[in-house]
């Protein structure tokens, strides 16, 4: 493996070594410290996008993609022999990137702080490789084929968006002859094993899972990590500091997508842009639920396996796998098991994975329910945490649901099964006096507190409308239909 | 039209042009305080010893333990301070505390090699607190009569003659959250101390003056001892006006107990825990309508929450009792303010000054009561309107009122508002689990510092012997555009292009004695000013023109870079400049500018303090989500007044930006502070980017459509504009009535609703349910002459104090 003084990243085509720093500092932090100012620290936790960066990372075919991500959650060891691109490497004051050039000119800057990371996340949907023209713009789709969700992760201030949103419409297609153009049909960097050390505490990548397994076995404390999304606001907000570090979001087994007759299989370090890929409408449940999830910035970085591993009460995807029925593939040196999600959390950011073992995959079976809703209760549409997420799955044969199930995150210590609700629909018509009563049910799921996100009468409130609003959308797809 | 406003042919003001920075900010060249670190040797990083209590003494400060920690250089504390140990003006904010007074505030500061150290060495620190009463909400102040500073009255004709002749009379009480400024750029200082003792503070403020003098009188160092310097802000919005001082203080204290640079930055939870925001405001009211829904008396008692110290809290209540009319003439009045003391941040300026909060009061008070008069709200604003001839509670005139009247149909005919509305009908006919509405309010705000001392500001320009020009004016650049178009006055002053012109950083000892930049009134301050210095210059030069091309000076035409004589020749710019200099002319200037014609009297609350009123009218339509309370903006169509622009995209900017930001303060952002008796009493529990949430691209309006309005020449001001930065905020109240409205037509016709501030999806679902339900105990407009009154001013109340705005010399303690 690279020792520390060999971690080096290529940094707007320069490379550089990263030289002796602590495993815990950020790629934003190191950036500043060898003078490349441009990336700021809005918010230190992935929230406002002012760190934003692109780094090249392997596309869905041979290519690489440009990937934004938040440079204030991942260690710098993360990127060792990694390509990055700032806001400084894309155009300088004389030779404006044309992402720079929109965004000049029409005002989208003012206070200028969070211009840098919007530039990049920009740069990254401008560069996308299947962005083209939308023949029917919407409210989130300019006619370039610029998905706004890019911008999701990145705050502004002082603008108010529209001249951004502006800049982001009105961007051509990519230059074929521009360098950052060329990069991208060629392959992304491999990961590179990394060692690196400060004093006691190390940051440690592992290329394949044996050695990932071993060196968990052999130091039950050590902190593996993915994507960083949870991992880097430990560090940065609350000062979390770990001895060792163990990377596992490039390691190849963790990185495979099976679709077989009887289940899709997501492996655990694939991002959750990877999934949604991946999966190509195949579980229109998590399609419902992806844009919804954080940012895109997150999104390229936070992994299924570690929004499971960190067993927050919320996060958005347990709510939805487990209306999926999903099962956990857990692997350690020992061997490999499964365990169904809606036995895997254990208590308040507790479950049954032990130190030693790695969550390898999520498996969901097939077929899925026909009548399927995502709903994040929040107060922002883009990036914001749930008050209440509520996943539903129900099959409903000859008017009557044979079969329901329905997730819930933020109304428990650990996301939960509505096992009464799925009770009270399950053989019985799927008609309005049925989600009537099985609506006041919901109403007592769960055991929803008062917090500064929501007040437990309005999580209640939530879980009762929950169907109520599942039904009226149903109702108004079958009136259409007919 | 006067000189001052009256521009010249082919003005570079008035050009559409991007900021002046806009290039180095997406490149990521441009430089804010904290990228100056790692060009800066040897810097030492400071971070705050800070405790968990509400409101506690401090028995115990060991420091010992933190000068072990490897890296940390030195602990500040309250001994090591030589002057005053004040972070403010008034004496009330301890730089290091004996008594913490909020969750959060710093006792002391580590000093460290690496921020890390820093951090460790903080929390190693150990203090021993004796934890006291808290007082957390506005209401628990208010029962505990926990007030400070003043308790204005602003008052007209007989508020109980009023309420006797009216048809209907209402009575009520309205709470609304503050705010929290969340510039992207938290607060950050450098400082550095020269060979001759001389502090040099970089210091993302927006009063180097006030920044200035607190480092001084904290040092014991004459103000000509200390340079504040402030390249640009990431986002100040008032946040930046009085906030920075304590932080440049330590800081500058560090660099010269040790030597060495010290850098300040707070990080993200630090800068909301400990930093003040817009003041949550209290309202008891009761109002009067005649029988055609004229306003006839408004009786109501504000009451800020101004957190534990004074701050700007007394201003910024003065502002909302001269905001709380907004642009209604109601002839008998009395709106009473006082500032409750809480052991909270020192709530301080954000954008609009205390004038959104006075305002909301009245918005709210219509959108209540309009359905409960059976009028329509847009019929109900109109009617109220100011009209020629009015004056302000207060006793100022109001100017063209007829600009508002103007505005209000512009918006009404180019946001197809009637057809909209029936269309809106027709959708909540037929749908049961949604509802739209759409409303119109206007904005009136006024332009001046209340206190007319700090309506001044002064300039220099140089001319350097190659004809480049560099302007230096008091005020700071914060993304407001302010240095854009000082680039353009100054480059329509001398009759150049813009190109010949440079700005510098704003810098004390370049330009003395600044006001802020705040209250909108950057452009209309400095921009006299840089127009004086510039105008200064022209003449000299016109002297040197005349007897170069032998035509009288007054003949002599700057425009473009060419200098031409009427009726004469014509030579250029730089040559002129050339000639200037071999012929001894002095080729730099100060500028000053006061603006005329204001008066106040802060102990009545009389006068004319404004210079003129900036007016607006926003129409937003919504869609609400029955089962949810979520909604979105459809659409926004907005006229402003803001004169005649000096830079339409700063303006259009400025417009957008305010919007968004008054429209996240009503509806998304949500301060949420622990009023339970647990141990984290007082706590900001939405304290980070992740659980406080901004406006994001998702909650922009679908369509938004600005315009400025026309013929709108403004006579008192620079080139004929007008001041642009705050008023804009104000127009977001359309997406909060919208939301009520849309919220009242899940009930039946004549549905008052109370709506909560900020009206989050929760708060607009409650409303909803309010609606739904025909007696739901939370409705609390109630009916009934002569209503109850509001809760009155102590007789003891200490009279307002111009002191409070910082006139007053400085008081040296400990001697």
């Amino acid at each position: 493996m690279a020792r520390s003084d060999a971690v080096a990243v290529t940094v707007n085509g320069r490379v550089r070594p990263v030289g002796d720093v602590p495993p815990h500092t950020t790629v934003l932090h190191w950036l500043r410290e060898i003078g490349l100012t441009g990336a700021k620290e809005g918010c230190a936790e992935g929230e406002c996008g002012a760190c934003s960066v692109m780094v090249a990372r392997p596309d869905d075919g041979d290519g690489t993609r440009w990937t934004a991500i938040n440079s204030c959650l991942v260690p710098v060891g993360s990127l060792d022999g990694q390509e990055v691109v700032t806001a400084e490497g894309l155009g300088t004051v004389d030779d404006l990137h044309p992402v720079q050039h929109e965004m000049a000119v029409r005002g989208g800057s003012q206070c200028g702080y969070c211009t840098p990371g919007f530039v990049c996340s920009m740069a990254a949907e401008y560069y996308r490789p299947d962005r083209s023209p939308a023949p029917e713009p919407d409210r989130e789709r300019g006619p370039n084929g610029f998905d706004l969700h890019a911008l999701s992760g990145n705050l502004c201030r002082c603008t108010g968006y529209r001249p951004i949103r502006d800049a982001a419409y009105a961007l051509g297609p990519a230059d074929a002859s521009d360098p950052l153009t060329r990069r991208t049909t060629e392959p992304a960097p491999l990961a590179v094993a990394t060692w690196q050390t400060y004093g006691d505490r190390a940051y440690v990548r592992p290329t394949d899972l044996q050695t990932a397994l071993g060196l968990l076995a052999d130091h039950p404390d050590a902190v593996p990590v993915a994507g960083c999304t949870d991992w880097g606001v430990e560090v940065s907000l609350r000062g979390a500091r770990a001895d060792l570090v163990v990377a596992l979001d490039r390691l190849p087994e963790l990185r495979e997508l099976h679709v077989s007759d009887d289940a899709v299989d997501i492996g655990a370090a694939l991002t959750l842009s990877e999934v949604g890929r991946g999966l190509a409408g195949r579980v229109p449940l998590l399609d419902e639920l992806f844009p919804q999830f954080a940012s895109l910035l997150i999104r390229n970085g936070a992994t299924i396996g570690g929004n499971l591993g960190t067993g927050s009460p919320i996060g958005d995807l347990p709510p939805a796998l487990l209306a999926l029925d999903a099962e956990v593939v857990l692997i350690s040196a020992a061997g490999e098991r499964t365990v169904a999600l809606a036995h895997y959390f254990t208590g308040y950011r507790e479950s049954v994975r032990r130190p030693d073992e790695l969550i390898r995959s999520v498996r969901i079976p097939l077929p899925l329910s026909e009548i399927t809703a995502f709903h994040k209760i929040a107060k922002r549409r883009f990036d914001d945490i749930s008050s209440v997420a509520v996943g539903l799955a129900l099959d409903v044969q000859d008017g009557v649901v044979r079969r329901a199930r329905i997730g819930l995150g933020g109304v428990a210590a650990t996301p939960i099964r509505a096992r009464a609700t799925e009770s009270a629909l399950e053989g019985r018509p799927w008609t309005a006096e049925t989600v009537r009563a099985a609506a006041e049910v919901m109403r007592t799921e769960g055991t929803p507190i008062d917090d500064q996100r929501a007040s437990a009468a309005y999580r209640q409130a939530m879980l009762r409308t929950a169907l109520l609003r599942l039904y009226a959308d149903h109702a108004a797809d079958e009136g259409r239909t007919a | 039209m006067s000189s001052l406003s009256e521009r010249p042919t082919n003005p570079v003001v008035g050009q559409e042009i991007p900021h002046e920075s806009a290039a180095l900010h997406v490149t990521g060249t441009a430089l804010y305080t904290d990228d100056l670190v790692g060009r800066t040797a040897g810097v030492l990083h400071a971070y705050p010893v800070t405790g968990g209590h509400a409101h506690a003494l401090v028995t115990r400060l060991d420091p010992a333990p933190a000068l072990h920690v490897d890296g940390v250089v030195r602990v500040l504390t309250a001994e090591d301070v030589p002057g005053i140990n004040d972070a403010g003006v008034k004496g009330d904010e301890p730089l290091f505390p004996s008594e913490v007074m909020y969750v959060g505030h710093p006792v002391a500061w580590v000093l460290a090699e690496t921020l890390e150290a820093a951090r460790v060495g903080a929390a190693a620190v150990e203090v021993t607190y004796e934890p006291l009463p808290s007082i957390v909400t506005v209401t628990e102040a208010i029962e505990a009569e926990s007030f400070q500073g003043g308790q204005p009255t602003v008052r007209r004709g007989d508020v109980e003659a009023g309420i006797a002749r009216a048809a209907h009379v209402f009575t009520g009480t309205f709470e609304m959250a503050g705010q929290e400024h969340f510039y992207l750029e938290t607060h950050c200082s450098i400082a550095q101390v020269d060979e001759s003792g001389q502090v040099f503070v970089q210091c993302s403020t927006q009063h180097p003056t006030e920044t200035q003098e607190i480092v001084a009188h904290v040092l014991d160092l004459p103000s000509n001892a200390v340079t504040v310097q402030c390249l640009r802000m990431g986002g100040g919005f008032g946040g930046k006006e009085m906030q920075p001082h304590g932080y440049a203080a330590i800081a500058a204290l560090g660099a010269t107990l040790t030597g060495r640079p010290v850098r300040l930055r707070l990080n993200r939870t630090h800068d909301i825990t400990m930093t003040g925001k817009r003041h949550g405001f209290h309202a008891q009211w009761r109002v009067g309508f005649s029988s055609d829904g004229r306003v006839e008396a408004l009786d109501a008692t504000l009451t800020s929450d101004g957190g534990w110290s004074l701050d700007l809290s007394e201003p910024v209540l003065a502002r909302a009792l001269c905001h709380v009319e907004n642009a209604y003439w109601i002839p008998d009045v009395r709106v009473n303010g006082r500032i409750a003391r809480t052991h909270k941040t020192s709530q301080t300026a954000f954008r609009g000054f205390g004038g959104p909060q006075g305002m909301l009061v009245i918005e709210d008070i219509l959108g209540r009561c309009a359905p409960l008069l059976g009028i329509d709200p847009v019929e109900l604003r109109w009617r109220n309107f100011y009209t020629a001839g009015q004056d302000t509670p207060y006793g100022m005139p109001v100017r063209h009122p007829e600009r508002l009247a103007t505005a209000w149909n512009q918006v009404l005919t180019s946001g197809d508002v009637l057809v909209r509305r029936a269309e809106i009908a027709r959708f909540n006919a037929t749908h049961e689990h949604a509802k739209r509405a759409l409303a119109v309010t206007p904005v009136k705000f006024g332009i001046s510092f209340n206190l007319t001392a700090f309506n001044q500001a002064g300039a220099l320009v140089l001319v350097y012997k190659d004809g480049s020009v560099l302007v230096n004016h008091g005020g700071t650049e914060m993304g407001q555009g302010l240095h854009t178009k000082m680039l353009q006055v100054a480059a329509t002053a001398l009759g150049l292009p813009l190109n010949r012109v440079r700005l510098a950083p704003t810098r004390t000892d370049k330009v003395p004695n600044t006001s802020a930049t705040a209250a909108s009134s950057g452009a209309d301050l400095n921009g006299g000013a840089v127009k004086d210095a510039c105008e200064q210059i022209r003449a000299r030069l016109a002297v040197v023109a005349s007897g170069e091309l032998g035509v009288p000076a007054a003949d002599v035409r700057f425009e473009d870079g060419v200098v031409t004589g009427l009726g004469g020749g014509e030579t250029t710019w730089d040559e002129l400049v050339r000639l200037a200099y071999v012929q001894r002319v002095q080729l730099s200037a100060t500028g000053f500018y006061r603006t005329e014609g204001l008066h106040w009297d802060s102990s009545t609350m009389q006068g004319s303090p404004f210079k003129y009123f900036a007016y607006g009218v926003a129409a937003s339509e919504v869609e609400v989500d029955g089962f949810t309370g979520a909604y979105r903006t459809r659409r926004v169509d907005i006229v402003h007044d803001v004169g005649d622009s000096l830079s339409p995209l700063v303006d259009l900017g400025q417009i957008e930006g305010g919007f968004v930001q008054g429209a996240g303060w009503l509806t998304l952002e949500d301060l949420r502070w622990d009023t339970s008796d647990g141990p984290t009493r007082g706590r900001l529990s939405t304290q980070a980017a992740s659980t406080y949430k901004l406006p994001s691209l998702s909650e922009m309006p679908e369509v938004l459509n600005v315009s400025l309005l026309e013929h709108a020449h403004e006579d008192g001001a620079v080139y004929g504009s007008k001041a642009v930065g705050e008023p804009p905020l104000m127009l977001a109240f359309s997406v909060r009535e919208a939301l009520r409205e849309a919220a009242a037509a899940f009930g039946p016709p004549g549905t008052s609703v109370d709506l909560a501030s900020p009206a989050t999806p929760e708060a607009v679902f409650w409303a909803v349910e309010q609606a739904r339900s025909e007696h739901d105990e939370r409705a609390h407009v109630v009916e009934g002459s002569p209503g109850r009154e509001p809760e009155q001013p102590s007789p003891s109340a200490e009279p307002m104090r111009p002191s409070s705005e910082r006139v007053q010399p400085h008081v040296r303690s400990g001697v």
